[in-house]
């Protein structure tokens, strides 16, 4: 049994570390973007980024003042037990949230869509999105919070199977040169895109995918990960960079995520996480032991799988 | 980017400064801003509200952010970043805000509409500048040496509310426009626009359009 202690104190760091340090990555993703980077604006930009996130780190203040919309993925082991269960654990976020908000401090950005109130601590209703994950033969709880920027950067379109590969890349770039125009995604950004599924569930796997896997990370189908290689190097083509200047910068990485969909349809969403891709994770082990990465390790094989039983390997 | 032209300006900034500003130059800010947005113009503007303190001579800077911030328990603040916020939703006050207050910079997100530079900014002697990245709220916040005020907290809430921001080598901020009207964003996609068409070619249109759709990739989105 996890002592419910033990998720205040993780759900609360993380949220400390996910706003205040750019995860390494992301980070190293970026720099390496400054060599190939020939526009002075463009590469002008990056370097700025790669100091605020030092004087972030530094000063133990947040990258970006604007705290998007930050949530939890929690991942729980079939084999854990969490003291004072779901409900418990639920609440330990919502604490952990209002916590943070004050503490850090993080920007208050959560407010009635039709009100406009606001509690001033990023908690109501809905608030944070809290999304349930499984993991077999495990005893351990992963607990990921991602602060996405919450504006601009995502869209979503019903395509059909006759639509093929062009009629995603077209909408791809559709919602790219629309999104990176003047840099409202505040590119270059790790470009999550969900392919198939039911509508909600294809806004999902690419939000997923954009923010819950690491800068150099591939799909586990090869041809899948050629895509992914191949959007990459459509965005950076472009001709645009950060702040929507004349350059070669728009995607840190592209990451692709399926789920099997209407035998009529080919759904797709895009979503970009941005110059502050923030997120951090924390492993709740049974015996109380906490351990923090900035890998969620969100998709596992049994997260893809495609059987309808799952036999423990 | 050694070629970067970079200034430093104290507040309230002068005409001559302004006038020597041009497109694609960094600038660093020493001095008085203050924060207004969508909250400060609904009540100033529409409402009519009297503007709380008299910023003649003590800024002419309009941040369009809002900071991460909290009250600390003996009322101080504690200012961690400032972020912009895209400046195009507040085209419509730009007019009526700048001759109330004489403003003559504006710093935002994303820039403004490009005839907002031609008819309203650049005939009034205001200037644009958009903040670097945009995410660069640690570097601004370090640049914040004191909350020197704030109005309609209670109110507005702390994104929304009117803030006084005592800067020290505040920035860094890209000239956006000029005084002549001229806007970096707006050059820089027109270069861009002309390389989309090649981007498409060969790729077929989808089976279903969408209502409302256009094809004209140089439509501004603002
Ligand atoms: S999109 Fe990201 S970097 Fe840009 S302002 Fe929002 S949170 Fe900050």
């Amino acid at each position: 049994m996890i002592a419910i202690d033990r998720f205040d104190e993780a759900a609360f760091a993380i949220m400390q570390q996910a706003a205040i340090d750019i995860p390494e990555d992301y980070r190293l993703g970026i720099r390496s973007m400054v060599d190939g980077e020939t526009q002075d604006l463009s590469s002008f930009v990056l370097k700025t980024m790669l100091d605020n996130w030092e004087a972030a780190s530094g000063d133990r203040r947040p990258m970006c003042a604007d705290t998007g919309l930050p949530r939890y993925y929690i991942k729980v082991g079939n084999d854990a037990s969490i003291e004072g269960g779901f409900v418990a654990l639920e609440r330990a976020l919502r604490h952990a949230t209002a916590r943070a908000t004050q503490e850090v401090p993080l920007r208050p950005n959560r407010v009635h869509p039709l009100w406009r109130t606001d509690s001033n601590n990023n908690v109501g209703i809905n608030a944070p999105e809290v999304e349930w994950s499984f993991e077999p033969n495990v005893d351990w709880v992963d607990v990921t919070t991602v602060h996405k920027g919450g504006l601009f950067g995502t869209d979503y379109r019903m395509l059909f199977p006759g639509d093929g590969i062009d009629g995603i890349k077209r909408f791809y770039l559709d919602t790219l040169v629309a999104f990176g125009k003047r840099g409202l995604c505040c590119q270059p950004a790790i470009i999550g895109v969900g392919l198939g599924g039911s509508k909600d569930t294809c806004m999902q796997l690419g939000k997923q995918a954009a923010c819950l896997r690491t800068v150099g990370d591939r799909n586990p189908d090869s041809k899948i990960a050629d895509l992914e290689l191949e959007l990459k190097d459509m965005a950076n083509n472009i001709g645009m960079g950060p702040m929507g200047f004349v350059g070669s910068s728009m995607a840190v990485d592209c990451h692709i995520e399926v789920g099997y969909t209407h035998t009529g349809g080919m759904p797709i969403s895009v979503h970009t996480f941005c110059l502050s891709s923030r997120r951090a994770t924390a492993r709740v082990h049974a015996d109380g032991k906490i351990e923090y990465r900035t890998d969620p390790r969100w998709f596992t094989p049994y997260m893809r799988r495609d059987t309808v039983d799952w036999s423990a390997s | 980017m050694s070629e970067l032209k970079q200034v430093r300006l104290s507040l309230p900034a002068t005409a001559e400064d302004i006038a020597t500003l041009e497109p694609g130059t960094i600038v660093f800010l020493d001095g008085v801003v203050y924060t207004a947005r969508e909250g400060v113009y609904q009540k100033v503007i529409a409402e009519r509200k009297p503007l709380p303190i008299k910023l003649d001579g003590l800024s002419n800077v309009n941040f369009h952010c809002s900071p991460a911030a909290s009250r600390n328990d003996d009322g101080s603040f504690n200012v961690g970043g400032v972020t912009a916020t895209a400046s195009f939703r507040f085209s419509k006050w730009m007019q009526d805000w700048l001759e109330l207050t004489g403003t003559r910079i504006v710093i935002g997100k994303g820039g403004m509409p490009r005839d907002d530079y031609k008819n309203i900014l650049a005939p009034m002697g205001a200037v644009y500048l958009t903040t670097v990245g945009y995410g660069t709220g640690a570097l601004l916040g370090r640049g914040i040496t004191k909350v020197r005020d704030v109005f309609w907290l209670d109110e507005l809430g702390i994104a929304q509310a009117m803030w006084l921001f005592e800067v020290e080598n505040f920035g860094p901020f890209i000239v956006d426009s000029d005084l002549k009207g001229n806007s970096l964003f707006a050059t820089h996609g027109d270069q861009i626009n002309k390389g989309l068409g090649a981007l498409y070619k060969g790729l077929k249109a989808p089976a279903l359009r969408r209502y409302g759709e256009t094809d004209n990739r140089e439509d501004e989105v603002l």
